[in-house]
């Protein structure tokens, strides 16, 4: 990191304060809409899994489209080097454009694509293409956001600033969770699972117009300007970056101290937090997405105010709590968590026990569905749905019953599984709220975008993108519910001693270089 | 502090080798005929995935730890 320059805060003019609100509308209003974009793809992952995925298997399906989940992270990293190269050489603005036009056309493509009864083959290959082109377009976004906002930033609120960027990837999965459970009350279960799906992914073609033209009426960085007004810019972005060990080791030190870290304690906060309370503890599908959406906006707030105390004491003293809390708490977390929805420890209301058997004619045989509906003494709610093919040729092999839990917790089971998740989504500020500043400010003008780009996504995209499959894995080979949480522990337990021992805590006041 | 940031990095250059072998030990015992249970094409998929992408990032680890052990850190405080 570089020396620190005179701290002295400089009071902004209006004029100046204008433009920095305007920036940080233009980078936010993109950058959260691409981060819909890329979120409503995970959200709907069972959907699309019966969709173009079809298997007999259900949980093979599941896995098919966290592959392709996967895929979409895995090439985040490539992204970031083709765009973070071209922002380092044409400029910020014009490459953030691209990358918002790649990411809408390719979501709104999704939404058009047959499924596999209409094409066959043609329809899994084509949208895991069309994944591929999201990741990329994402791995270009996120370092031209932040870099353009951190280089209109004054040194003493860059922090500050930049923290409005960070609210973006929380946010957007606010709004496709939100759309996604608008878009299925409106229209009612059945729909929803037939045709119904496609409109979050069709509506992103009107976001993304209103962010085109938001952005197009903004100018370019003014730190980028003048290195260009100078002859400055480089050359070779990739190579300077990555070719010259000066500016390596800080790209390793960043994805190895920081980045690598965070990224898992984000996507466990956020999405492995859904996927346990989805798959191990059976919360019913809306309510699951309600938790989450309540913990997320109560605590979002707090990545500005991370953010804005990264400017007063320093970016790692944050990120490095923030670490060493999810660390010491993951277990008993989700112990309480699971606690919570064990149905061992609910008095059952017998009287109110339904028991329900019906059979309807379908190709092959004859469906036979069996209701269980429990009520317990705390309120709360359980259903399970078991469906099973009788064959009309009685030698053929009855196949496997598919058993749907849905469990509805009591009112205060509720609001305690919103803090449980809500005081994991405050690591998540604590790690994600500062990093953007920090990021910024250990890499020179001339080869940020590039720099910054990359170590973000492999931190972000590989390690925290493949939480929730490693974590899902674990947890399924080792029979124990929380196998899954050594992933975390153990990433963010080795980015923290490296952050501690490597990292200084100076906040770099002139990005200028 | 210095002296500590320059050992580790001895650590830091065993441990990208060492994740590598970890990785591929993994993934041998799950995808040899005689595991437990037969290895599906997902079990394949997982595996490619993650050695491709976990064998660059343990180089770079080790690298990093190269780099610390030469003292390219000392000047971060």
């Amino acid at each position: 990191m570089a020396t620190t320059a005179d701290p002295t805060p400089v009071a902004m003019t209006t004029e100046e304060k204008k433009t920095i609100r305007a920036v940080i509308l233009a980078s936010s209003v993109g950058t959260l809409i691409e981060w819909y974009d890329f979120y409503i793809f995970g959200a709907l992952a069972s959907i699309i899994s019966t969709k173009f995925f079809p298997d007999v298997n259900p949980t093979a399906a599941y896995l098919s489209v966290l592959a392709t989940f996967a895929a979409g992270f895995v090439v985040r990293p490539f992204g970031a080097l083709v765009f973070g190269r071209l922002g380092d050489l044409v400029g910020r603005k014009y490459t953030f454009l691209l990358t918002l036009v790649i990411m809408g056309g390719s979501t709104f493509a999704i939404g058009l694509v047959p499924g596999y009864a209409s094409i066959g083959a043609a329809a899994p290959i084509l949208v895991l293409l069309l994944r591929l082109l999201q990741g990329l377009a994402l791995g270009g976004e996120y370092g031209g956001a932040a870099t353009y906002v951190a280089e209109h930033s004054p040194a003493h609120r860059r922090g500050y600033y930049t923290s409005w960027i960070q609210t973006t990837a929380t946010l957007g999965l606010f709004l496709a969770l939100g759309v996604i459970l608008a878009t299925r009350n409106a229209m009612g279960l059945e729909k929803f699972g037939d045709w119904g799906w496609r409109i979050p992914f069709l509506i992103s073609a009107f976001l993304i117009g209103i962010s085109i033209y938001i952005r197009l009426r903004m100018n370019e960085s003014p730190l980028f300007r003048k290195i260009k007004a100078e002859g400055k810019t480089s050359t070779n972005p990739l190579k300077e970056s990555f070719a010259h060990r000066a500016n390596m080791k800080m790209v390793l030190l960043a994805l190895f101290g920081a980045t690598m870290g965070q990224g898992v304690v984000w996507y466990t906060g956020q999405f492995y937090a859904l996927s346990f309370i989805e798959k191990t503890c059976n919360i019913e599908f809306v309510e699951a997405r309600n938790i989450i959406l309540i913990a997320l906006a109560v605590t979002t707030p707090l990545f500005i105010f991370f953010g804005w105390l990264s400017d007063k004491i320093g970016r790692k003293a944050i990120m490095m709590l923030g670490m060493f809390l999810a660390i010491a708490t993951y277990r008993p977390i989700y112990q309480a968590m699971y606690r919570l929805a064990d149905l061992n420890s609910k008095q059952e209301i017998t009287a109110q026990t339904r028991n329900t058997v019906s059979n309807a004619r379908v190709e092959g045989g004859t469906q036979i569905t069996t209701v269980v509906s429990k009520v317990f003494s705390d309120g709360a709610r359980y259903k399970e749905t078991s469906k099973v093919i009788q064959p009309t040729d009685v030698s053929a092999p009855v196949p496997k019953p598919v058993v749907l839990k849905e469990l509805n917790l009591s009112k205060t089971g509720f609001w305690m599984m919103i803090l449980l998740i809500g005081i994991q989504v405050v690591y998540v500020t604590m790690v994600y709220g500062p990093i953007a500043a920090f990021l910024v400010e250990i890499f020179p003008t001339r080869i940020r975008y590039s720099s910054m780009s990359l170590p973000y996504h492999i931190g972000n995209g590989i390690f925290g993108g493949l939480t929730p499959y490693i974590a899902t894995r674990l947890t399924t080979h080792l029979g124990d519910p929380y196998a899954g949480l050594w992933w975390p522990i153990v990433i963010a337990g080795l980015c923290l001693f490296i952050g501690m021992i490597y990292i200084s805590n100076k906040v770099d006041q002139n990005v200028a270089d | 502090m210095n002296n500590i940031k320059r050992y580790l990095g001895l650590v830091w250059m065993v441990l990208g080798p060492a994740g590598i072998v970890f990785g591929v030990q993994q993934a041998i015992r799950e995808l040899s005929a005689s595991a437990a249970t037969p290895p599906t094409q997902e079990t394949y998929t997982f595996w490619i995935i993650i050695l491709a992408i976990f064998v660059p990032i343990a180089v770079g680890m080790s690298l990093m730890g190269y780099y610390a052990w030469q003292g390219d850190y000392d000047e971060i405080s």
